[in-house]
């Protein structure tokens, strides 16, 4: 079977001074694929994902995206890090939804989705609006083009940072606790959002607490502890019948 | 104010004075405090109204041509050395958050000289800088005797824009410290550069915490102005200062000097409060815009 892979990591290593953050991390993906990545808190989750689009400097490993060396570029036996322009170019095929939304305060919800096709992809503006007014509508925020963030619930706020993500037609959205700091009944409309992305055949890296999602979503679940790659498989057996004790017992407690 | 005598009250009634008129408490100290504050208010101009001033000669030079050509050249200069201030703090703050070691020491270095030193004193300097460089300029390209550029319009700009930058970097750089550190990943993560990050993301972010304290520098400006009267650079109170060397009324003409300065400054403050509000967008829920 010939699936296109869309991320390749690869040994990835992150230390903070002596502490081990992540230790030799491997994961591929393949197009199309929704993968959940778990584990308690402090296991490198989200210093991982945070990697794959260089937010995040690692200490050694390679990560490709679409076969292209992310972060760094080949000259002999070396991998010298590119300039912040390539840099730039790169992470506009990888979309990122944070835990604290981080939507732009000083733009409404309309204006946050269109800053980076305007200004980064240079895109012609009319062309730009329509397709920003329709993914809010998608996202079930169609009323709501003229607020500004502040104006906006967490999971309305999340919504268009989805939105923002998706409107630069990325090839990958990786998203970072999306649902933690939302109160527990906005947490629905935002996973939904998500089912409707995943559907629609987006390759997606979820680090997330909601196993629900991702025993209903996810093709595939990684489970990370202490800064390792514990157990990688299809959702259905990593969530059911974990091979690796340590899975199996952090399954447990968050269902307990 | 007289309460109806208690009745022999069976429990029904106590309950039954929800009906009645809440009175407010009366402030009587704020009244009091209030006369005696605008007695010594009434007591104060009636001072100056019987003082030996005479109040023609405020009125007769308040539009006269010297007083209006000095407060035009006093905003000149507010504005001159303002900018200058504004483009240094910028730069400054700039080099100061940068990662380079050098770039940072040097910024540092400058707050604590240009801050430390008087600016009446920088002033002087700068004035009299043709004492140690009689010329200047790149030798075998070309050369300008100093007393021929460092006039004292040059010098006073030079003087308060160069301090003025010392203070300005510091407000900058507030304004940068604000900016949430997600707002910077946010940024990244759509592919913009260092440089649109900051024109687009980080700046309009900053200016909202950076507009009132420079708003109120721009005011400080206005009236630090008055030091290059010390180097003949003819501002508003250096023309009142040569008019009342002549005509003796010391009072009257600083008087109107006041005015003028007190007319800008009201001015400022207006403009300052419709830049606060166009920055502050999107910082308040204003639902009712919607």
């Amino acid at each position: 079977m010939s699936k296109e892979i869309v991320v390749k990591a690869v040994d990835v290593t992150k230390l903070y001074g002596t502490f081990t953050a992540l230790d030799k991390v491997s994961l591929e993906i393949a197009k199309g694929e929704v993968c959940c990545i778990i584990g308690p808190s402090g296991s490198g989750k989200s210093t991982f994902l945070r990697c794959i689009n260089q937010l995040e400097k690692m200490n050694s490993g390679a990560i490709w995206v679409n076969d292209e060396l992310i972060g760094y570029r080949r000259e002999g036996n070396n991998l010298h890090e590119i300039s912040d322009v390539e840099m730039s170019r790169q992470r506009r095929h990888i979309g990122m939804v944070f835990q604290r939304f981080n939507l732009f305060p000083h733009k409404t919800a309309l204006e946050n989705i269109m800053e980076g096709p305007i200004q980064v992809l240079r895109e012609p503006v009319a062309e730009v609006r329509k397709r920003s007014e329709d993914l809010l509508v998608r996202v079930g925020l169609g009323d709501k083009a003229g607020h500004y963030p502040s104006q906006l619930s967490g999971g309305q706020q999340q919504r268009v940072a989805i939105a923002r993500a998706m409107c630069m037609r990325p090839e990958l959205i990786l998203f970072d606790e999306p649902t933690s700091a939302l109160d527990p009944e906005l947490v629905s409309e935002v996973l939904d959002v998500m089912k409707d992305l995943a559907a629609s055949g987006m390759t997606m890296i979820v680090v997330t607490h909601e196993l629900g999602f991702a025993r209903s979503v996810a093709n595939t679940v990684a489970f990370m502890e202490a800064g390792k790659m514990v157990e990688v498989g299809p959702a259905s057996e990593v969530l059911t019948s974990p091979k690796s004790p340590r899975t199996m017992e952090f399954i447990r407690a968050v269902h307990s | 104010m007289t309460m109806p005598a208690p009745q022999a009250a069976s429990p029904d009634q106590k309950y039954e004075i929800a009906h009645l008129t809440l009175v407010p408490k009366r402030h009587i100290g704020r009244v009091v405090t209030a006369a005696l504050v605008l007695a010594a208010l009434a007591a104060l101009i009636r001072a100056f109204s019987v003082g030996q001033i005479e109040w023609s000669y405020v009125r007769d030079f308040l539009f006269a041509p010297a007083i209006l050509q000095g407060l035009q050249s006093t905003l000149l200069m507010t504005v001159a050395a303002m900018t200058l201030g504004i483009v240094l703090g910028v730069v400054i703050a700039l080099m100061r958050v940068s990662g380079n070691p050098v770039l940072s020491s040097i910024a540092v270095g400058y707050v604590w000289i240009f801050r430390g030193a008087p600016a009446l004193l920088q002033l002087m300097i700068w004035f009299n800088l043709a004492l140690i460089f009689p010329t200047m300029g790149i030798p075998g390209l070309f050369e300008f005797r100093t007393v021929d550029i460092m006039t004292p319009f040059v010098a006073a700009m030079l003087g308060l824009g160069i301090s003025q930058g010392a203070y300005t970097s510091e407000v900058v750089r507030s304004g940068l410290l604000s900016v949430d550190s997600g707002q910077y990943e946010a940024a990244r993560s759509i592919g913009m550069t260092q440089m649109m990050m900051l024109r687009r993301i980080v700046l309009p972010q900053a200016m909202r915490v950076m507009v009132p304290p420079i708003g109120n520098e721009v005011i400080g400006m206005v009236k630090l102005t008055s030091l290059a009267s010390v180097i003949q650079y003819s501002e508003i109170l250096h023309n009142a200062q040569i008019i009342y060397f002549a005509n003796t009324r010391v009072l009257e003409l600083l008087l109107v000097a006041s005015f003028w300065y007190l007319a800008v400054v009201s001015v400022l403050s207006v403009v300052q409060h419709y830049i606060e509000q166009y920055f502050g967008r999107g910082s308040k829920a204003v639902s009712a815009s919607m």
